[in-house]
């Protein structure tokens, strides 16, 4: 009988990435838990504050302002990306050389720079040199989202849209074509309509691989920050000021770091509770299979 | 040399207590394992880590609804979150 010898040796070989991840995110996130309890004006001096920022931003308008913008984009953009996305997954071809250029289409988006899309749509939209600005005004329509809440925030889902609905096709359209052939002649034998196939087979088998697009796209939307950055500035007013714009903007603007350190660890708390809840829930059902 | 981090003793005595959390479920788990998943009353299996973290996000969220309600002193929130952890670790 061989023996088998058990070691916790291989622990070792997770050294490495515990050192990263200990360098770009422990250690930081531990110095803006330091920052959240005191006041500095710089010279790398500091003064304790306890919970008094915490206070403050839980009772700030600003910030209740931006948490609202930032739960409303972020259920917008779910809203509309995840159906779109899955429609255009089911009206992509299964076969043949169409699906190449369809793929490559898809990934486009995906793989320009956030700045670069934000940049991007600023150019489109601009209602006098823009096409898309163009266009619309040339409808009749009076639309300028360098001024016009509406208009920004309309303009801010839509860049979003156009960004990252690529990202449910192609995750919606994995989950399809792993659906082996025979579940759909099973259905046309039993006479299954369209809607029945898309019910009862199509959006059990997406099932998985849809949980994961909403986290992901939850969890960037939530954090989003370039592309309204570029796009608008969190203008006009406050109209597009989401949460990480407003962090940066006391951070950095206002070099409020205290308050900053707080806010963001309270966002921090918020991404981790709702991601938790998703994973959760995703682990649940698979164990139940 | 960590003096950049800007330290303090509440904030030392906050890190050393998720250490000593941590060794201790290290411990408890080599001296008497048990940390296989279970199901609990909000029907999600847990394992002992899950539970430390589940109660550790509470705590985090109960002292912020006491400070967001009640403000200052804290004992009220810290009362909660004992009695949380306990729950969590025993029923969850």
């Amino acid at each position: 009988m061989i023996e088998r010898t058990t070691n916790q040796k291989a622990w070792w070989l997770v050294l490495p990435v515990l050192v990263l991840v200990a360098f770009n995110a422990i250690i930081p996130l531990m110095t803006v838990v330091n920052y959240s309890v005191q006041e500095t004006f710089g010279d790398n001096v500091f003064f304790w504050e306890g919970v008094t920022w915490y206070t403050e931003v839980l009772h700030s308008p600003r910030f209740h302002e931006a948490l609202g913008r930032q739960l409303m984009f972020t259920f917008q953009i779910l809203a509309i990306e995840i159906p779109l996305g899955v429609i255009v997954a089911l009206a992509m071809p299964r076969k043949g050389i169409l699906v190449s250029v369809c793929l490559v289409l898809m990934a486009l988006p995906l793989l320009i720079p956030w700045n670069v899309v934000g940049a991007m749509w600023n150019i489109f939209a601009l209602p006098d040199i823009g096409l898309l600005g163009r266009t619309i005004n040339a409808m009749g329509i009076d639309y300028n989202f360098t001024q016009q809440p509406g208009a920004a925030w309309a303009t801010v889902v839509l860049m979003d849209v156009w960004h990252w609905t690529s990202l449910v096709v192609l995750l919606a359209y994995a989950g399809l074509r792993s659906i082996p052939d025979a579940f759909y002649q099973a259905a046309h034998i039993d006479g299954a309509s369209g809607w029945q196939i898309f019910r009862y087979i199509q959006l059990p088998k997406m099932k998985r691989v849809l949980t994961i697009a909403v986290l992901l796209r939850f969890m960037d939307s939530f954090m989003i920050y370039t592309e309204p950055f570029v796009l608008t500035g969190g203008g006009p007013g406050n109209a597009t000021t989401f949460l990480s714009i407003d962090l940066v903007k006391i951070a950095l603007g206002q070099f409020d770091l205290g308050p900053a350190a707080a806010m963001s660890l309270i966002y921090f708390m918020i991404i981790l509770l709702l991601s938790w809840i998703f994973y959760t829930v995703m682990m649940r059902d698979e164990d139940q299979k | 040399m960590f003096s950049w981090m800007a330290w303090t003793w509440p904030t030392v005595a906050f890190f050393v207590f998720i250490g000593v959390a941590l060794t201790t479920m290290v411990i408890w788990e080599t001296r008497s394992p048990g940390g296989a998943p279970r199901r609990g009353v909000f029907g999600i299996d847990t394992t002992r880590g899950d539970r430390l973290f589940i109660s550790l996000l509470g705590a985090a969220y109960i002292f912020l609804g006491w400070l967001g309600l009640f403000g200052v002193p804290l004992w009220g929130g810290l009362i909660i979150s004992i009695a949380w952890t306990l729950f969590v670790f025993r029923f969850v």
